[in-house]
Formats: C-alpha cells, sequence, structure tokens
C-alpha cells in the first residue's frame, strides 16, 4: 500500500500509523452531552466502500486524512488535517 | 530399473543451450552422475536414464518429472549442503553446479523401495475426507495417537533442525514499468518501453531469458528463437534504463503498484562467497505487464501419474533447451493441434513417434502414426512407464512406450492477476480461463498470459501492452515493428478426464484423483471452495497450478453445471513458494529491530552492567562490584549509595519533546490536565496527561525554559505515543495557534545526579558553584567545563537531585566523570534495578501502574485535572464509572512478615475471601525488597484501596504459588513529606 504524504511524496504504508476514522477529528464542545462524547469517542461506521481515515506519517509528524475505498482499496485523495498555510511558528 | 537398456531419455547430439564442453558432477541420493553447464537436477537426472525422481505425497507412489519449470508437481528433491539441508526444492528449476548433492524424499528407505508405499493398497480408504471421517472418535485418541501418526505420515522433505546461518537479503527497487516474464511478449514489452527510455525490470523466473523462444523454437525474424531473443537481450543489457532480473519470480501483485518478488541469487553456484542465498524484493512499478506466459495442463487418465508420463511442452523443453529426448519410443496424447509440432520435432531428433489426439476429425496426415477420436486408458511400468493402452471405436490396443507426453491444453498465468480479488472469464474456444482488463489496477496481460498462443500474436500484444504503458507514463513510443514468425494454429476440444479403471490423477502434488472429486460433489460439497478444502485439490506447493482447471471442470460435470457457473477458485499471494528466511531476511537477533544506546553505553559495558531492553532502548540494569553474588546485591548496594552519598544514573531515553512559540504555554495547558502557562519561568512542574478517553496516558516533567519556550519529558516508553499525541492535538484542534513541537530525545544526553551529596559532586565540576539557592523544581542554563548544559532540580528518587543535560556528543565524557566523582564521595553509576527500588519506595508510578486502563482518580490525582480550563480527557474522565468506590485505587502494600517476596502480578483478596477470581479485588503491579525500609513492598491498586489503609489483605499469586497477608498502607514509603528532595 502507497499514500501521498503532500509534504514528502509517496511512501510504503510501513512509514504510516494508522488512527482510524477522520470522525475522531470532530471533538465536541467540552459541556457537550454523554452521548456525543460517547459517539466521538467509540462509535464508528464500517463502511464498504468510501472511508476517510486517519495517518501519521512518521517520518515527517504529518497527520493526514486519508479518503480512501475499503473494498477496491484505491486512494482517492490525502489531506494534511492542518493545512500548510496554517503551519503558524514552525 | 523396469526399463529396457535401450529405453528411456537420453542426451542427444546438436540440441540444447546447454554448455557441454564444461562437465559437472553432482549426486543424487549418493550416486554420481554428469552433467553440464546449463543443465537443472530435472534435466541432468533425465540425461542419465534417471526417470524416478520421488514419491508422492499421500500413496508414496513412484513418480518422475511432470514439467520443466517452477509448476513441477512431482521433482521435489531435498538439496544437501554441510550440516543444512533445504527441502521441497523443484529439480526443475535448481541448476546444475559441480559437487550439487541432491536427494529424493518422502520414501523409505530408498526411493525403489518404499515401504510407505503401503499406503497405496490402503488407497480404497484413504479416499477424500478420510481425515475428517475417521479421526473423529473417541475424542481422547486423538492428542496421544491421530495427531502423531498424521504428523509422521505429514508433509514431503524434512529441515535439518538447525539455524539457517546462510545470508538472505531484502531489497527494494522502483521502476516506471515492471514486465513480468521475459518470453515474446515480454521481451518486446521491454524492447519497446527501453527504447521510448521507460524505466523498466524485466523479471523472469528462469535462469535463462526467452521463455518459449528457447523451449520450442519458432523462427523469429528470420533467426531461431533464442538466437533473436540473445540479440534483443543484448541491446536491453546497454540500456542503462532496464534492469534485468533473471531467476526472479514475481511472487505477489499487491496495493497501489506493489509487487513482491524473489530472486535466486546464490543457489545455483558451489561458491557463493558473499552472496546471499535468496533475496526478497518489493518492487514498486507504476504500470506493469504481465507477460508470464501460459501453463500446459496433463489430462486425467487411469494411472496417469507414472515414471515417464510428462507433458508435451516438457518433452520439447527437455530437447530444445537442454538436449535431452525423453524417450525413444514416445507416445504423445493430445486434444489440441499444439502438440503436433511438439510430436514432429520429437521424431526429428530421433525418436519413434505416435499421436493419439483424442479429435475424431483431427488431422491424420502426419510422417507418423496418427490416432484419432482415441484415448489413453491405461498404462503400466510401476517404476516408470513401459506400456499404455488406448481406447478408440475400434477397441482397445496396447503400445510399448517409454515416455507419454501430454497435452490437455493451455491455461494462461494470471495468477498475479488474481491477487486482488479479480476474477478471470472463461473462454469457450480456449476452453481456458483469461484475465479480464483493470483486475489489478495498473497491470495488462500481453500474450500468453492473456490466452494468445501463437507467438507472433505474443510479439505483436507485447507490442501492444508497452505502447499502452508508455501512453499512460506520458512516454513516446519509438518506432518498433514485431518481427515476422510462423503462425502456429490453436484448436482445442476439451478433455478433462477419461473414464476408466484405475485412479485418474488430477492434483498429482497432492494425490487428488478424478473420484475424489466426484465423491466431494457426491457428499454435496458443490462448491469449488469446498471442494478444494475437502480433498485437498489445490492446496500443494504447485498450489493448483497443474490441477486447478480440470478439477474444476471435473466438478462441475459432476455437479450438472457448466465450468463458468461453477467458479473459479482464489488465487492468492505467494505464486510461488517464498522462503521465510527471505522474507525475513535480516531480521535476525540484532536485526529484528533498531537498537537504541544511550551515550554512556559503551561505559556501562566496561562496568560490566548486564543492558536489558527497554522498548528499542538498552538500559543498564545494574553495575556489578567484585563479590556481589546475585543482582540483588548490587541493587541493594545501589539502593543505599543513592540513599546516604550520591548515584548516578543515565536517563537519557526519557522523552523530550522542545514546544516553542507564542501559544506553548496555552498549549500544554490543553494536553496536561494541569496548568502550566502559571509556571515561571526557570521552574519545573510534574505534568498528567489523559487520553481522550479520560485515562491516564503519560506522566513527566515539564520545564519553562522562557516565556515562550518550555522543555516537556515523557516516560522511555510512551515518547513515541506521547510525540504523535501531540502532532495530532496540535494539527487537528489546534491548527491555528502559534506553537512547534519536536522531538529533541536524540540530542540531549541526561543524567540524574541523586543523594545527600549530589550537590557537593556538582560543584566539583560547575564554573559556577550552586547554592542552596538553586530551588526544587527549579531549572536553567549553566556552563559544564565550558560546554553549555541545562540542569534540572528533580528527583525520581526522593533524594537531593538534579539532572544535567548536555548535547548528546558530551554525554560519553560526562558520564564517566560523574561515575569517578561520585565514587570520590563513596557513591558511583545505579541500574534501573536501584531505580525501580528507589522510586517504589517513595511510590511514585510508572507504566506498571499507568498501564492504560487506570484514570487519574485511580492514581489519587484527580485534583491535577484543573478546574477551570478544557484539556484532552477532561469531559470523558467525568463519567460515571470512572471515579468512585467501586473503582480500584491505588496503594501501598506491606507484607505481614517483611522478608517475604511480595509478587508482582498477584491478586488481592478480603482476607475472608477464597482467593478465585470472583472475589479478586485487585492486583499487586510493582514489588521490591526495600533495603532503606529492611521490608518487602508492593504498589497495587485495591477496590476502595485508599479508604482501606491499614487493612490486612490476602495477596495470592497462583502462578508462582505464593500467598500471604499485606498491610494496605499510603503508597509513599519512605520520606513522605518529602524533606529530602527539597532540602
Amino acid at each position: 500500500m502507497r499514500i501521498t504524504c503532500p509534504l514528502c511524496g509517496t511512501r510504503d504504508r510501513r512509514e504510516y500509523t494508522y488512527y482510524g476514522s477522520d470522525d475522531y477529528l470532530n471533538r465536541p464542545a467540552p459541556d457537550a452531552p454523554p452521548q456525543a462524547w460517547d459517539d466521538h469517542l467509540h462509535n464508528r461506521d464500517n463502511p464498504a466502500g468510501r472511508t476517510r481515515d486517519l495517518w501519521y506519517h512518521d517520518p515527517c509528524g504529518t497527520w493526514l486524512a486519508v479518503t480512501r475505498d475499503t473494498v477496491t482499496h484505491a486512494v482517492h485523495g490525502v489531506d494534511p488535517v492542518m493545512p500548510v498555510s496554517g503551519r503558524g511558528g514552525a | 530399473m523396469s526399463t529396457p537398456p535401450n529405453a528411456g531419455p537420453v542426451r542427444v547430439a546438436g540440441y540444447g543451450l546447454i554448455d557441454r564442453s564444461e562437465p559437472l558432477r553432482f549426486s543424487f541420493d549418493g550416486v554420481e552422475y554428469g552433467g553440464c553447464r546449463g543443465d537443472t537436477v530435472a534435466s541432468a537426472l533425465l540425461a542419465n536414464g534417471v526417470r524416478l525422481m520421488g514419491r508422492s505425497f499421500k500413496y508414496h507412489r513412484p513418480r518422475g518429472v511432470l514439467t520443466a519449470g517452477a509448476e513441477e508437481p512431482n521433482a521435489l528433491v531435498t538439496v544437501i549442503e554441510d550440516g543444512q539441508q533445504t527441502p521441497n526444492v523443484r529439480a526443475t528449476v535448481q541448476e546444475l553446479f559441480g559437487g550439487l548433492r541432491v536427494a529424493s524424499q518422502n520414501r523409505w528407505p530408498s526411493l525403489s523401495l518404499d515401504l510407505m508405499a503401503v499406503n497405496d493398497l490402503a488407497a480404497p480408504f484413504l479416499a477424500a475426507g478420510f481425515y475428517y471421517k475417521t479421526f473423529m472418535w473417541p475424542r481422547a485418541f486423538w492428542e496421544k495417537l491421530y495427531e502423531p501418526l498424521i504428523r509422521r505420515a505429514a508433509g514431503l522433505g524434512r529441515l535439518s533442525g538447525r539455524h539457517d546461518d546462510a545470508p538472505y537479503e531484502k531489497a527494494y527497487a522502483f521502476c516506471d514499468l515492471l514486465v513480468i516474464g521475459a518470453g515474446p511478449a515480454g521481451l518486446m514489452a521491454a524492447l519497446a518501453a527501453g527504447r521510448a527510455g521507460a524505466d523498466v525490470i524485466l523479471a523472469e523466473e528462469d535462469s535463462r531469458m526467452g521463455g518459449r523462444l528457447l523451449s520450442e523454437q519458432p523462427v523469429v525474424g528470420g533467426r531461431p528463437g533464442p538466437e533473436w531473443a540473445e540479440t534483443v537481450l543484448a541491446e536491453l543489457a546497454t540500456m542503462p534504463n532496464i534492469r534485468l532480473m533473471p531467476r526472479t519470480t514475481v511472487t505477489g501483485a499487491y496495493d497501489h503498484g506493489t509487487f513482491g518478488a524473489l530472486e535466486r541469487v546464490g543457489l545455483h553456484l558451489a561458491e557463493t562467497g558473499p552472496l546471499p542465498r535468496e533475496c526478497f524484493w518489493r518492487i514498486v512499478a507504476k504500470r506493469a505487464i504481465l507477460a508470464a506466459g501460459a501453463l500446459e495442463r496433463p489430462v486425467a487418465f487411469p494411472d496417469n501419474d507414472r515414471p515417464g508420463v510428462m507433458l508435451a511442452s516438457a518433452a520439447l523443453a527437455y530437447l530444445n533447451r537442454w538436449g535431452v529426448l525423453a524417450g525413444r519410443r514416445i507416445a504423445v496424447f493430445a486434444n489440441n493441434d499444439g502438440a503436433r509440432a511438439t510430436a514432429r520435432a520429437l521424431q526429428a531428433a530421433g525418436a519413434e513417434v505416435m499421436l493419439i489426439d483424442s479429435r475424431p476429425n483431427a488431422s491424420a496426415l502426419e510422417d507418423f502414426r496418427v490416432w484419432r477420436g482415441a484415448q489413453v486408458t491405461g498404462t503400466r511400468g510401476r517404476l516408470g512407464l513401459r506400456e499404455i493402452t488406448l481406447t478408440d471405436s475400434a477397441g482397445s490396443v496396447t503400445l510399448e512406450v517409454d515416455c507419454l507426453a501430454v497435452s490437455g491444453g493451455w491455461n494462461p498465468t494470471l495468477h498475479l492477476a488474481c491477487h486482488m480479488n479479480g476474477r478471470p472469464e472463461w473462454d469457450a474456444a480456449l476452453a481456458a480461463f483469461v484475465p479480464r482488463p483493470d483486475m489489478v489496477p495498473g497491470l495488462e496481460a500481453a500474450g500468453a498470459a492473456r490466452g494468445l498462443f501463437d507467438t507472433a500474436a505474443c510479439l505483436a500484444d507485447g507490442l501492444r501492452a508497452a505502447r499502452e504503458a508508455l501512453a499512460d507514463l506520458g512516454l513516446k513510443p519509438a518506432a518498433l515493428e514485431a518481427p515476422e514468425t510462423a503462425d502456429q494454429p490453436y484448436a482445442i476440444e476439451p478433455l478433462w478426464a477419461v473414464p476408466g479403471r484405475g485412479r485418474a490423477w488430477l492434483d498429482l502434488a497432492n494425490d487428488v484423483t478424478v473420484k475424489d472429486v466426484t465423491l466431494a460433489a457426491a457428499e454435496n460439497f458443490r462448491s469449488v471452495e469446498h471442494m478444494k478444502r475437502y480433498t485437498t485439490q489445490g492446496m500443494a506447493p504447485d498450489q493448483g497450478r497443474n490441477s486447478n482447471v480440470a478439477a474444476l471442470a471435473v466438478l462441475a460435470d459432476a455437479t450438472g453445471r457448466g465450468i463458468p457457473e461453477t467458479g473459479t477458485t482464489t488465487f492468492r499471494p505467494p505464486y510461488s513458494p517464498v522462503s521465510i528466511a527471505a522474507m525475513g531476511a535480516g531480521g535476525r537477533a540484532e536485526g529484528f529491530q533498531p537498537q537504541r544506546f544511550m551515550t554512556s553505553h559503551q561505559a556501562s559495558v566496561a562496568r560490566h552492567a548486564p543492558m536489558i531492553e527497554a522498548g528499542l532502548w538498552y538500559r543498564p540494569s545494574y553495575f556489578p562490584l567484585p563479590g556481589e553474588a546475585t543482582w540483588r546485591d548490587a541493587c541493594d548496594r545501589e539502593v543505599a549509595m543513592v540513599r546516604g552519598s550520591v548515584g548516578v544514573c543515565d536517563v537519557s531515553t526519557l522523552g523530550k519533546i522542545d514546544i516553542q512559540g507564542p501559544d506553548a504555554a496555552r498549549f500544554l495547558d490543553f494536553v496536561y490536565t494541569n496548568t502550566f502557562s502559571t509556571l515561571p519561568v526557570g521552574r519545573v512542574r510534574y505534568g498528567l496527561m489523559l487520553r481522550e478517553d479520560g485515562h491516564v496516558m503519560d506522566d513527566g516533567t515539564t520545564a519553562r525554559l522562557g516565556e515562550t519556550h518550555y522543555l516537556m519529558t515523557t516516560t522511555t516508553a510512551a515518547a513515541g505515543q506521547v510525540m504523535r499525541h501531540l502532532d495530532f492535538v496540535r494539527q487537528a484542534h489546534c491548527a491555528d495557534w502559534d506553537v512547534a513541537l519536536i522531538s529533541v530525545t536524540e540530542q540531549w544526553a541526561q543524567f540524574a545526579v541523586a543523594g545527600p551529596k549530589a550537590r557537593d559532586l556538582l560543584n566539583t565540576m560547575l564554573d559556577e558553584p550552586l547554592t542552596g539557592d538553586f530551588p526544587f523544581m527549579g531549572c536553567g542554563p549553566l556552563r559544564l567545563m565550558g560546554v553549555e548544559a541545562r540542569l534540572f532540580r528533580i528527583s525520581f528518587s526522593g533524594e537531593l537531585g538534579y539532572e544535567i543535560a548536555v548535547p548528546a556528543r558530551y554525554g560519553a565524557a560526562l558520564f564517566r566523570d560523574l561515575c569517578a566523582r561520585a565514587e570520590t564521595f563513596g557513591g558511583g553509576p545505579y541500574g534501573l534495578e536501584a531505580l525501580n527500588v528507589l522510586r517504589i519506595e517513595k511510590g511514585f508510578v510508572t507504566h506498571a501502574e499507568i498501564h492504560g486502563r487506570v484514570t487519574a482518580f485511580d492514581i489519587g490525582m484527580a485534583r491535577m485535572i484543573a478546574a477551570g480550563k478544557d484539556c484532552i480527557g477532561k469531559a470523558a474522565a467525568a463519567r460515571p464509572g470512572l471515579s468512585g468506590a467501586e473503582r480500584e485505587q491505588l496503594v501501598g502494600l506491606k507484607p505481614a512478615s517483611p522478608q517475604t517476596p511480595v509478587s508482582a502480578g498477584a491478586h488481592l483478596f478480603a482476607a475472608a475471601d477464597p482467593a478465585v477470581r470472583k472475589h479478586s479485588q485487585g492486583y499487586v503491579t510493582s514489588a521490591c525488597w526495600s533495603p532503606t525500609l529492611g521490608s518487602w513492598l508492593g504498589l497495587g491498586f485495591l477496590r476502595n484501596g485508599r479508604a482501606r489503609t491499614g487493612e490486612m489483605v490476602r495477596m495470592v499469586d497462583h502462578l508462582r504459588g505464593a500467598e500471604m497477608l499485606c498491610e494496605v498502607c499510603h503508597p509513599v514509603f519512605h520520606d513522605p513529606e518529602g524533606g529530602k528532595m527539597r532540602g
């Protein structure tokens, strides 16, 4: 499997750590009801088809949201979780 | 042998691509034979008249070579080296070299007299499903009788049982175009792509490139096939953008253009020198062309497994490639036109040839006898074929032959195209499965692999596939025409199995007959996947390459369905067996995972410290002194040394993360439960970090080095996880904050200097001496013999303690100097064992306690979750069930008798409860002998533990068989007021 890191280029999956669905990006407000936190932490869809999930590119430390297909294994898009232009202070 | 003297295979003059000027000696089952450079073990044995090469898997039937390639199901041999043996080597693949020693397998006491062949007599009782039906009851017989019995009878070759110390490699390669197979289609494709400037890898399983140009030797471009192939290869060899990889089997197609390939690097050499035996490649290709050709398939007829029965293509290959005539009287049995050329070639080489064509309307116009509409219905000759019986409408005839060349048609070698779950389609005209387009993205089949069995079509198709790939790659194809070659018509009428008495073998490698498959169907294993598992058809090392389609056809017939309705079996990687040693090359012993060494490593080893693994790091366990009998002696001394004078410990393995920016303080407030924005510059604070689910992730100290500059430390074990977590929080939740993080673990060497004499020791080396003003939990830069260093007054031992950090390049020197100076104070270095005792005495937690299932409440740190701010894990930590009296809480444990060991992992029970699981109220996480308190101590978790101080609980270690009463106490055993470390 190959994923294209927007910063480094196309790399073997051995360079990445998988984290699961990109639902995890949507952190509820601190005072959100318990159900919202439960969904955020635990409840995930398991789609046959398009999915968007989180991968960490270990060598450069970039978190990526990868759109891919669980049936064909095609990768449709890779976006850094944080827009590249927003890298303040780096 | 049963073969008459003027029969059997023989080397003939004027044929073959072998080097007859270089005779080689080799041995088979201890008997010496001669061969030539260019021979395989199979061709050399045949040239010596040896037809019997192995015994079958289940019935120990005598078997000879069926094929001339890697798909060989019968001729599996063991290659013997000094002290080592490699089983299940295909005799058709192993190249000959001088001094090569091979042995047959699966026979006892010898290949020609195999007593295990008694299985063959028991065959009526050993049909498909025999194991399932027989070894069912009584249940108690399984372990003692059935399993040992099956295990003894199972398997083919045997391993030596010794370590394989031979070198193997793994490697990576990248290219624009991977061409799999170097026959006519593959060579044309590589030539077209090479001339167009593409980066090409041409991988060929065989030792010599050319494919059927070598075995069939059609005239191409007015020249013999091998000559044309050599010309193309010579041109390819001059191109810097082409990599030729002979002896390389592409074994699997994976996602996104990744392919696995196994290269036999040194297996054909008597002296390999520095070369590895094999190399496992991961090849990443933008485009790939599958030009792997086609495999001829046998026909199932009664007793079709005798030595001397082989594929027609194999008989032709042995003649053209290795100059071996497979017999003097050869019958060719075929259902297609392709085998006619083979019959003619065998006749031209001097064999007496007859053709048995199963098609009633086939042409009879040949220079040899042709039986039309006839089938082979039986054979004789136990250790080698002597005669065959053929049957046509006129009746049966017996013919004396020493070789039967069979052709049941051809199957495109499409396995790689199926590796990503794509299903091929049935081509009724070819009576074969052919690949569909795009079964593997970026992979295009060409030539015979696509069902084009004619050389001219293969050449043209290779060119076509290359042009398409070049267009995808944005490269301009060079002007190139496919060379002229004669047409080879291919017409076929399917014939899978010939009815008759006697066993007709489908899968020679696993001894599966036509009857086994029909039995499976009769017992309702009608799905091809069920049939396969019930009969084991296709599950041998050849993975059904010789039998899948025929078995499917027999199943289709038995179940009254068509072949496409019956389905196909799934081809999975690897296409050919891959040795585990090659896939795991370099992964043995130290190569298993990276090793991380501290700058003090050599000094510790020089002091004879046993180094133990901590994640990837190696840390000193203890520093033994003369006269110390056990690790405990050293550990007790080191603990007393730190409590009494001063100790030095390398703590560089702790993760160090440098955090800078105007929003650094805000960021730390968000990732830690407690507040860091209020921490003054020049101070250090202990921080607790949660996972978003409310459980403790890690802890450590963070120093504020400047207004916008912090240095975080993590535990050794969680350094990577914390870095990943911080990157996530920063990028996912704080994208518009001005803060940057980077790991500096490797950049700084850091040493703990702990004990009442710690300050005195440091003052012997600092440019400006420390005074008592440098406060507990203070930090700051300082100069150490001219080097810019950092000092932190923190303590993991409970003593007056400092940690001093220098750039890593000074670490080794500083450690030696600190140890030497410590010794003048009666101190010295201490290791991980003492470090652990010191922290247990102080009740400091490590990942033994914060193991992923505990909350801040559990470890008594609920108040560290600051009220006035949000932080990661705060909302979830407030969930019901994550705090309260029902939780198991951190406690200290003191045994009723101080000399009795507390054991980590033991469970805790109320004193009156029986020690069974449902009464377990907690467990011990850490235990040690405390020389300071003269007692064993433990840390553990106990239900509602903090409210139970003073209670005696029962500690039971079922594993070690230990049991005793412990007193529940506060987890800080030593200096609970902390006066020593603050002093």
